[in-house]
């Protein structure tokens, strides 16, 4: 039978590349808000480049410009290879490349010129979300669509969990966005007070599940047995794990609300379902490294995996953090705190960006038609720099932030207050130094990132590369759904 | 269950799809549903007005400027926190906050209750230059907001838009926010609004002590 049909990978060569240039986009916001933090002087009383205006640059940039590019590319290439089938719909997946960068676009200007919601994570006017619905929505019409014309009858693991995501992330992101415009810069929510606290929170608990963990646990779940050339540990248990994590993620936002004016039983609610949070998400991390039994040594090889295997550990850790933190009494010392930012950064840094950057340099060489990426050296200088300056900006923002837990409710022997407000802000000013360092590390690594990429994809670059044939399986007799004759 | 039955849901993208969704439902819904139910019948307590336009620009300039990236408007219930910062938060004075500023990161001190702790001199100084004030403070200066003018045909719009979704503004309160603007600068819109922060919603100590009931009209706050 004469093999015509191809993997569609442009599109993931297209998010390949707008990963890398958000992420630097992203990160180097970052890099210079914690100066500003630092060094007030750097905010030069301009409005769009002051702190408060860039912070959400910052957490745009990274989380939904660069991971949202990682993940919707990653999630086209992994649904053809697990489905044995083109993408569907070719001409939807490239609106979907385009029109994420255009709201990646807008959403980075508008936020400085101070067009902002105010809700975390979801900064973005209205007219921009409402942009993002359709995109979002159309790529979940893709994947699915994708999924329905597979030739592999079982549903591969990594494609239950880039289903969930894009299903999750779509309710969340519109029920959290309902709002009344005023005009094309400013709308008010149709909730107030307490309800839009947890609706809030309810989306940024949630965004962080499955955004930043069921999304990239679909990458996980395809690149780890890929680089480890052997299959998962369980596959059973990725199966047990995925349903716990779905279910119970969706109740534990509760815990970014502890001791304020939420209802009490809603905290307690979200610190119970917190700690029952710990077992799929260690569960998670465990079948992933213990994927790489028998081919530890890989390790010493191939920085792609050296990459995966310590996102797996910091995601272990950052979740058993997180769960942690929920409970009330901990929360008491490390809510408001810099401790907060720790937490994220050891999930963001830590398992988020290196599960990325792992993943980017194992699909890279296959999608740019090159056997490995261009320099090992630089994949190593890469890894080095991104855990320098994840411990760097890790290790400093905990020591800032328990200090600062433990200067706000220290109080003398009469019972009065001993520090002021200030006293702690003076106290932490080295750690801002520190974690500053960190994030220059980060960046740097990136920077070494982009310059491997660019050199692998020179035959991208002089168009010479050839289209994948998809490898088409022998049909199983009676099969569900009927596998698509060949084309042409 | 035995694996024949699972196995339905493995091979079946729909099926799939449909009891993820279903799973991700549960926890939303149990949580957020009661708290809808309460938030209808929750009455704003005496002394909890809308927004005047001046205080509503204020804070919408808040809102615009980022503030709450590192300022909470939440009071926790814990001793440490009340002897900093004055009572702690209740849902009731929040009913007006649209979105809600209880915020999540203390870079800055907690403003729940900020109103009257300094005169509107000290904040203008503060917001021109914190290092004027405070030398060690890290906070950026916002000296723009001092040109920066208020249109009064879009407060007139954000009152309009803020009571179809239900706060309590009269044409007579709409129809008076351009005189109640003239003149003012975004300075002192946030500036009001700051100074607004606490001040006639402080809950009464003690359970069982007769209330005051504040009728003033909304926007004559400001230092006690």
């Amino acid at each position: 039978m004469p093999n015509t049909e191809y993997y569609n990978d442009k599109v993931v060569r297209q998010f390949l590349l707008a990963a890398a240039v958000w992420g630097i986009i992203g990160m180097s916001v970052g890099v210079y808000i914690a100066a500003e933090l630092m060094w007030p002087a750097l905010n030069f009383d301009l409005p769009w480049i002051t702190f408060s205006r860039l912070r959400p640059d910052h957490t745009f940039g990274v989380i939904f410009a660069f991971g949202g590019s990682a993940l919707m590319g990653t999630c086209y290439y992994v649904v053809q290879r697990t489905g044995h089938a083109r993408l569907a719909l070719g001409k939807l997946a490239g609106f979907t490349f385009w029109g994420w960068q255009l709201i990646c676009v807008l959403a980075m200007v508008s936020m400085p010129l101070g067009l902002t919601t105010s809700k975390e994570y979801a900064e973005p006017e209205w007219w921009i979300a409402l942009l993002t619905a359709v995109v979002w929505v159309s790529f979940g019409t893709v994947f699915f669509a994708s999924l329905a014309r597979r030739r592999i009858k079982h549903i591969y693991v990594a494609n239950w969990y880039y289903g969930a995501f894009i299903i999750a992330v779509g309710l969340l992101h519109i029920v959290n966005h309902l709002s009344l415009p005023v005009s094309w810069t400013k709308s008010y929510p149709i909730y107030s007070g307490v309800v839009d606290a947890m609706v809030e929170w309810w989306y940024g608990h949630n965004a962080v599940a499955f955004f930043l963990t069921a999304g990239f646990l679909g990458m996980m779940y395809y690149f780890v047995p890929r680089q480890a050339q052997q299959p998962l540990w369980s596959y059973r248990f990725s199966i047990v794990n995925f349903w716990a994590l779905i279910s119970v993620y969706m109740w534990a936002g509760a815990h970014h609300l502890m001791y304020t004016a939420l209802p009490d039983w809603v905290q307690s609610v979200g610190m119970a379902f917190s700690l029952v949070l710990l077992m799929p998400s260690l569960g998670s991390a465990a079948n992933g490294l213990l994927t790489f039994n028998g081919s530890w040594w890989r390790l010493k090889i191939d920085p792609a995996a050296k990459f995966m295997v310590m996102s797996l550990v910091f995601y272990a850790a950052a979740t058993f953090e997180g769960s942690m933190m929920a409970v009330k009494t901990v929360n008491s010392l490390s809510h408001y705190t810099d401790w907060t930012i720790a937490h994220v950064h050891s999930g963001s840094l830590g398992w988020v960006a290196m599960i990325t950057i792992g993943s980017l340099y194992a699909m890279a060489p296959r999608a740019l038609g090159r056997p490995e990426m261009y320099s090992r050296m630089a994949m190593e200088w890469h890894f080095w720099l991104h855990m320098a300056g994840t411990l760097l900006y890790v290790g400093s923002m905990w020591t800032a932030g328990v200090t600062e837990g433990l200067m706000w409710r220290a109080t003398q022997p009469d019972g009065a207050l001993t520090y002021g407000f200030l006293d702690s802000l003076i106290a932490i000013k080295p750690m801002y130094l520190i974690r500053w360092l960190g994030g220059v590390c980060i960046l740097s690594g990136m920077w070494v990132m982009a310059w491997n990429l660019w050199y692998t994809a020179a035959d991208a670059r002089a168009r010479l590369i050839k289209p994948i044939p998809v490898p088409i399986p022998e049909p199983v007799p009676h099969q569900v759904p009927a596998p698509l004759p060949a084309a042409g | 269950m035995a694996y024949k039955h699972f196995e339905a849901i493995e091979k079946h993208a729909g099926l799939l799809g449909i009891l993820i969704a279903v799973m991700v439902s549960l926890g939303g819904l149990a949580e957020i549903t009661p708290l809808f139910m309460e938030a209808h019948s929750l009455k704003a307590p005496p002394g909890v007005h809308p927004y005047d336009p001046l205080r509503l620009i204020g804070k919408d300039v808040y809102v615009r400027e980022g503030c709450y990236l590192c300022h909470s408007q939440m009071i926790r219930a814990l001793r440490f926190e009340t002897q900093r910062y004055g009572h702690f938060s209740t849902t009731a004075e929040s009913v007006y906050d649209r979105p809600f500023q209880w915020g999540s990161k203390r870079t800055g001190p907690d403003l729940a209750r900020v109103g009257g702790k300094y005169s509107d001199d000290w904040h203008r100084m503060h917001l021109m230059n914190p290092r004027q004030v405070a030398p060690q403070s890290n906070m950026p200066g916002y000296p723009w907001l001092a040109h920066d003018t208020i249109d009064a045909a879009d407060v007139q719009a954000r009152m309009r838009t803020l009571r179809r979704l239900g706060d309590p503004y009269t044409d007579a309160d709409i129809a008076a926010a351009p005189a109640a603007l003239a003149g003012k600068t975004e300075m002192d819109a946030l500036i009001a609004y700051l100074q607004g922060l606490g001040i006639r919603n402080e809950p009464t100590a003690t359970a069982g002590t007769p209330t005051t009931p504040d009728d003033a009209p909304a926007g004559t706050g400001g230092a006690p």
